[in-house]
């Protein structure tokens, strides 16, 4: 398990591509404001921000998802690991994660009584579900990558208006085994506090 | 246990800290501190400055010369976003300070009650760490992480809010001195891998030059940079703020880096195999033009702070970690060797930056003062031992080429950020931190206007700092760039200045004024002899330029001598 530490920069990353950083933090307030202006103050727009507990108590996780060259990225990243009530931070690319956001969809139920749109489209297609239906207005709740919601989204516009719309901040786990707790663990023994002459 | 009120306690706190000496203004939301504050003046010196921005400079140059840590008070408000300077200035040259400012009690917060500012928010970018107290139960651990923050690892400013609701409710008292942040690691742990590395490609170098920054003078690593240097024979440059860490008459040292550094090592930097940069951060003033530094060398970059570690220049080898530990690692790997030949080099650059500069300016035939003139009398007349602190341009720069440091610890500058009207709060602090030796603040005519209000802290603690002022009625740097770059159009850097002499009568401060160059020996003399404050006008040459120069943007092998 990597440890708050440093992130070598390689020749080959002037490249943009998606990142996720997914940081864990002391679960104090401000932090998220310490966070997001590192990224400001490079003018990085950040695309997705998520936070959330972890199964750690009084541990909490930050995933971010930004649009940047892995230079620029690992820079954030070190700056970020430097804040002091941050226990790591952690960049992945879309390969070594498990990712999912969530996306509401309000529509005029009156779409439904077109025909076999919701069983066919919704259901089928995209494994999409039914969260409510009113007299007026239904919703379709959708997890999925933003692409897949996103094209959800397309299909229905074609149908008729959307009314309403909205997308989660992307969550992630690591696919390495591991366990927040042995991190810490790790962390608490680490013998960093004081000059080691 | 009694219960004490949590301005007591946070008096108390500081106490136990081992802080004595503190800078401030007063103010109504940290009024309870400075009455509890009144209790305890048989353990706490408190300096009244004359602006908040004062007060932190001067925590800023007491923090340097002492080593301790920094402690200034301000009010909630304006008192707070008038330290906000000095904190940007701190964090960039890694000076640790404590900051408490007062904030408008708790239920007010965010309701613009009188004087309420954001302090939090505003000074989050530019803090090491920062942190409100709304209860006074929370004062104890706070002030112990503080100082644990910003003195450990690379060294910073914190900022502590403190509402006035905290400050006036009872607590009982229990300090613990913290040692331990989970999420916080300040000393990495050094690879020997690494150590090993950089140590094969130190013994098989052939040209290499050692670069010092702050770094070495912040983890004391002083004689173990010399230990390294004389058993491996490889030449010292030094930055800026890494000025002083090595005396400047060491057969080793070749010389002061960056914009208008020294000519040999600017020009050299490209011709070595090897750059071992100690503590430094290649700072743009330092590099010019990243792609072009450092072309012909390997980079070994010794950095306790992991962020700083391929940030500009990318590294053959990194080693994370504090300076003196990590070269009290690498010399047992070393050989011992001589670089005479490559040192000679140096010598040869030196030469013709003599010819072509240096004897130019301190051996003037006319009836001129030159700003290196004054500096290099200065600097002979103290032997390189005072303390010197500087503010921001041309002097800045004159100073750092011409005073020849023999002491550790003994330049005093604003470097990262350039703060103008750093240097005579700073002095003060300075003298405060080390009262048994010269300090001289050497300050240009623009910079002295924009804190010179602190006179009156100097004269009203009868502080004895030297105060040089070079007077060419120009902000100088600026007017040098409008010369060089701007094609001689001098907007807005010609000045109007005050009698600095009938200023310094008013503050009650001994001073005397310089227009004749035959008159310039014997005021200096009388200037450093004198046992008091004492403020002296240098009038300059008005359209002096400084070299040798790497103009902005450029490679250092474009180092401009003329």
């Amino acid at each position: 398990m990597k440890k708050k530490g440093i992130y070598q920069i390689k020749d080959s990353d002037k490249k943009v591509k998606e990142y996720t950083l997914s940081v864990l933090t002391e679960d104090k307030a401000g932090l998220l404001n310490s966070i997001t202006i590192i990224f400001n103050r490079r003018k990085i727009n950040i695309d997705s921000l998520n936070v959330s507990t972890t199964e750690v108590k009084g541990v909490s996780r930050f995933t971010i998802v930004v649009s940047s060259t892995k230079e620029k990225i690992i820079k954030v990243v070190n700056h970020i690991n430097k804040l002091i009530d941050v226990l790591g931070a952690f960049l992945y690319e879309e390969d070594e994660i498990y990712y999912q956001e969530i996306a509401l969809y309000k529509l005029s139920t009156k779409i439904f009584l077109k025909g076999d749109l919701v069983e066919k489209i919704i259901i089928r297609k995209y494994g999409a579900k039914i969260l409510k239906i009113e007299k007026d207005h239904t919703i379709i709740q959708k997890t999925g990558t933003k692409a897949g919601t996103q094209k959800l989204y397309d299909e229905l516009k074609k149908f008729g208006e959307i009314l309403e719309f909205a997308r989660s901040g992307r969550v992630a786990l690591s696919k390495k085994k591991r366990k927040t707790i042995n991190f810490l663990r790790t962390l608490e023994k680490t013998k960093s506090n004081k000059l080691n002459i | 246990m009694k219960e004490i009120t949590g301005s007591e306690a946070l008096i108390k706190s500081l106490i136990e800290e081992d802080v004595n000496t503190i800078f401030g203004y007063p103010g109504g939301a940290i009024m309870p501190i400075y009455d509890s504050l009144y209790s305890y003046l048989d353990k706490i010196d408190h300096i009244l400055t004359r602006h908040e921005q004062g007060a932190i400079h001067a925590a800023q140059g007491y923090s340097r010369t002492s080593g301790k840590v920094g402690v200034c008070f301000a009010t909630s408000g304006p008192g707070a976003t008038n330290l906000i300077t000095g904190i940007a200035d701190a964090q960039i040259d890694s000076t640790p300070l404590v900051c408490i400012t007062g904030q408008v009690p708790s239920q007010l917060l965010g309701t613009d009650a009188f004087q309420e500012s954001d302090v939090i928010g505003i000074s989050m970018p530019v803090t090491k760490w920062n942190y409100q107290i709304t209860n006074a139960n929370e004062i104890t651990d706070i002030i112990s992480r503080a100082f644990y923050i910003a003195k450990s690892g690379r060294p910073g400013p914190v900022l502590i809010d403190i509402t006035k609701d905290a400050q006036f409710s009872n607590v009982r008292f229990n300090y613990k001195k913290c040692d331990k942040i989970r999420s916080y690691h300040p000393y990495p742990i050094i690879k020997k891998t690494k150590i090993k590395e950089a140590a094969k490609i130190i013994n098989n170098s052939k040209k290499p030059l050692i670069l010092v920054g702050q770094g070495v003078l912040l983890s004391k690593a002083e004689n173990e940079l010399l230990q390294l240097s004389e058993k491996t024979g490889i030449p010292v440059a030094s930055t800026l703020l890494g000025l002083s860490a090595i005396s400047c008459h060491h057969k080793n040292y070749v010389g002061y880096l960056g914009m208008h550094g020294n000519y040999g090592p600017n020009l050299k930097t490209n011709e070595a195999d090897l750059l071992i940069a100690i503590g430094m951060r290649f700072d743009d003033r330092v590099t010019g033009d990243t792609t072009k530094y450092g072309t012909n060398a390997k980079i070994i970059h010794i950095e306790i702070d992991p962020s700083e570690i391929d940030k500009i220049i990318k590294t053959d080898v990194a080693i994370n970690a504090d300076a003196k530990e990590a070269i009290l690692n690498l010399i047992p790997h070393l050989k011992k060797n001589h670089h005479k030949n490559w040192i000679n080099e140096f010598r040869t650059c030196d030469k013709v930056e003599y010819e072509k500069i240096i004897d130019k300016e301190i051996n003037v035939v006319e009836d001129k003062i030159l700003m290196a003139d004054v500096i290099n009398r200065i600097s002979n007349l103290t032997k390189g031992k005072s303390i010197v602190v500087t503010d921001v341009g041309q002097h800045q720069m004159v100073t750092s080429r011409y005073y020849k440091f023999s002491e550790s610890n003994s330049n005093i500058t604003s470097g990262g950020l350039g703060t103008m009207g750093f240097a005579l709060p700073a002095s003060l602090g300075a003298k405060i931190g080390q009262p048994k030796r010269e300090v001289i603040a050497i300050i240009g005519d623009g910079g002295i206007q924009m804190t010179i209000q602190e006179l009156a802290t100097i004269s009203q603690y009868n502080i004895k700092v030297k105060i040089l002022i070079l007077n060419n009625n120009f902000l100088g740097m600026v007017r040098q760039w409008q010369e060089l770059f701007f094609d001689n159009r001098y907007s807005f850097t010609e000045m109007k200045n005050p009698n600095f002499n009938v200023i310094a009568d008013g503050y009650g401060i001994k001073n005397n004024k310089v227009e004749n160059k035959n008159d310039l020996d014997n005021c200096l003399k009388e200037f450093i002899n004198y046992d008091g404050s004492y403020l002296l006008n240098v009038v300059v040459e008005k359209e002096e330029n400084v070299f040798p120069m790497v103009p902005s943007g450029e490679s250092v092998s474009n180092i401009r001598l003329e």
